[in-house]
């Protein structure tokens, strides 16, 4: 095996520096300020986020990534409005939000499709919600699912759709009221690997063609570094930051850089943070050892 | 392939084999009532007096005890006398298949003992048309209350604990009150397939309320849905298939009530029909009475499931419910 040095993360081409700059002008579009929110649990409570702070830029691709139970999903729910801290505020475009809100869409880990309503009617919700005529929302939903290629399940229920066109459906419907930020909480968790990174590239192509922000939350290394422009590493008990990456992989993303050096740079950092060598108790299991006689595994 | 074996936990039968037992839950008990009847000695616990002979309370076609046939032809040709002779039967209430299944026909057929008295068919209609009122008043309020009540936990609290106590009150104690308030016609009987209904309805419906995914809710909450277009976009599409088999279930709870409703103030309806049947003992009249009330019930069960069907086509198809 050949050793290799890696770059450090935190080197940047001059690409990847001028697309941060450009970045950085835009005006700010969520502020986070000293988030903290405790859950009541049996044995005391539990505090799910500590002071959190952060901010993301107009069309900004951010990632929140973190052991599994660390406040992502917190997080996530209170940008939504979907929950309420105990302390702290959120800014969307300089305004405090108070409650759920159509300038944010929300795409759901699980499947949250209305089960009575097909692909287009899903679509049409929003939009409806909104005030908008019957005939606009349809004419607007159908656009939508010919851009996420589902013009052939136009009038299938959600129960006669895979995973990823659901998540797609899903996608589609949130974005349909023009949000300016999309939420997006391990919408590709519960698919397989193949459709996984299919879902990826399909989420850089429309984020390419719609003016909106990202905040994915992931637990998926490879899936934050793909697609984000910054990852947000949350650390667990309290909920706190550990470290905002600015990813120094070039635009336009495509797989082949899973193996560049700035992408396995940046993933051994997130490593590092996450799970940190001296607590991984699967170090003191003992190793099996493999022994090759021929073709066969001993 | 392997040929399965039939007695696997919740898998799905083949369609032949559902059909085959489907038809075989039917046929093998009206094959036990079959033989029964018709093949002597396996029960028959009487004797059908064919001659009467020397015996004088005896009747022809009466039916008499076994061992009350054996002693008397005993000590009639100890005397001397000529003996009776008889069949062996079954007790008059049980009927055989064929004359139940006559008596089907026949019932609806037969005019009432007494001019006035309703026919069979117009009996039903009464039973059904108490069964109707008194269902449909109930769902008017309760499936509203239930809705409510599973949707708002400020209603939940304040009206669930009272339907709670209540629903424990069999609803056959308050007959003579509703006779004493509603009079004695169809009134109370109505009023008692309410009560019967109305506060497990409440429940049921609460509870199918608050089963509904609450990510449906939020995920409304994100797309711009507020408070009551919640309830009207969200709550009620999302949990009617479930609040249409609640409504299929309660139906047949309410049909339980029928027969204590129809005997408050004047008897009327199929248990009238039935109790006078009893009374002139045409117990095969009574059978079909019984019978037509199942097929009434499985029938108009079985519509509803296929309409339900129907109407909540997008479902995921669940066929373990
Ligand atoms: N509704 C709740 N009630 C009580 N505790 C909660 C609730 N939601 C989350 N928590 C707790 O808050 C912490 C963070 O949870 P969550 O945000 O779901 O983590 P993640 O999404 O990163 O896995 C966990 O310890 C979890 O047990
Ligand atoms: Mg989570």
């Amino acid at each position: 095996m050949t050793n290799f040095v890696l770059p450090s993360y935190k080197e940047q081409s001059q690409e990847v520096k001028d697309r941060f700059d450009r970045i950085k002008e835009r005006p700010v579009m969520l502020r986070v300020e000293n988030l903290t929110k405790t859950f009541k649990a049996k044995n005391g409570p539990s505090v799910a986020l500590n002071n959190v702070s952060f901010q993301t830029y107009r069309r900004e691709f951010t990632s929140i990534i973190g052991p599994s139970g660390c406040g992502k999903s917190t997080m996530v729910r209170l940008l939504a409005g979907l929950e309420s801290q105990d302390s702290g505020n959120i800014y969307i475009n300089d305004k405090i939000i108070t409650g759920p809100g159509i300038e944010r869409g929300m795409v759901f880990q699980g499947y949250t499709l209305f089960p009575w309503l097909n692909v287009v009617e899903n679509v049409m919700y929003g939009l409806l919600r909104k005030g908008e005529t019957k005939t606009y929302a349809k004419n607007k939903a159908t656009e939508w699912v010919r851009l996420i290629g589902l013009e052939q399940f136009e009038h299938s229920y959600p129960s006669q759709l895979s995973g990823g066109m659901k998540q797609r459906v899903a996608i589609a419907r949130s974005l349909a009221t023009h949000p300016e930020i999309l939420l997006m909480d391990e919408p590709f968790g519960a698919l397989d690997a193949q459709t996984r990174a299919k879902m990826q590239s399909y989420l850089l192509q429309i984020w390419k063609k719609v003016n909106i922000s990202i905040v994915f939350i992931t637990h998926d290394l490879d899936e934050a570094i793909y697609l984000s422009d910054r990852i947000i590493v949350l650390k667990a008990n309290p909920g706190e930051i550990a470290e905002i990456i600015e990813v120094p992989v070039s635009r336009p993303r495509s797989p082949d850089q899973f193996l560049s050096p700035e992408f396995l740079a940046t993933k051994k950092r997130l490593e590092e943070l996450i799970h940190p060598r001296h607590e991984d108790k699967d170090d003191k299991l003992p190793l099996v050892k493999l022994t090759l006689v021929g073709d066969e595994v001993l | 392939m392997k040929k399965q074996s039939m007695f696997v936990i919740w898998k799905n039968l083949p369609p032949i084999q559902k059909r085959i037992l489907f038809t075989l839950s039917f046929v093998l008990p009206i094959l036990a009532w079959c033989i029964i009847s018709y093949v002597p000695f396996v029960w028959h616990p009487m004797v059908q007096i064919t001659e009467v002979g020397d015996v004088s309370f005896y009747k022809q076609d009466m039916l008499v005890q076994k061992e009350v046939f054996y002693r008397e032809n005993e000590r009639l040709v100890r005397q001397g006398l000529k003996p009776a002779k008889g069949e062996p039967a079954n007790p008059i209430y049980l009927p055989a298949p064929h004359t139940v299944a006559n008596s089907l026909v026949s019932s609806f057929e037969t005019p009432p003992r007494r001019p006035g008295e309703p026919w069979l068919h117009e009996s039903l209609m009464h039973s059904i048309s108490i069964i109707f009122w008194g269902f449909f008043l109930s769902s008017i309020f309760g499936v509203p209350l239930g809705i409510i009540c599973g949707t708002y936990k400020f209603f939940s609290n304040l009206i669930e604990p009272f339907i709670e106590y209540f629903r424990y009150l069999p609803a056959p104690v308050f007959g003579a009150l509703a006779v004493a308030v509603l009079g004695i016609n169809d009134g109370p009987k109505i009023a008692i397939i309410f009560i019967g209904t109305f506060f497990q309805q409440v429940l049921v419906i609460a509870n199918t309320t608050r089963k509904l995914d609450s990510s449906l809710i939020e995920a409304s909450q994100t797309l711009g849905a507020k408070r009551l277009t919640i309830v009207r976009t969200v709550v009620i599409p999302g949990i009617l298939p479930d609040l249409y088999r609640d409504m299929r279930i309660l139906l047949g709870w309410a049909w339980t009530y029928l027969i204590v409703a129809e005997v408050i103030g004047t008897s009327t309806g199929i248990s009238w029909f039935i109790n006078q049947q009893a009374k002139y003992r045409n117990f095969d009249q009574v059978f079909a009475a019984i019978i037509i009330i199942g097929i009434i019930g499985v029938v108009s069960d079985q519509i509803f499931a296929w309409i339900g069907r129907r109407m909540f086509h997008w479902e995921t198809h669940n066929e373990k419910r």
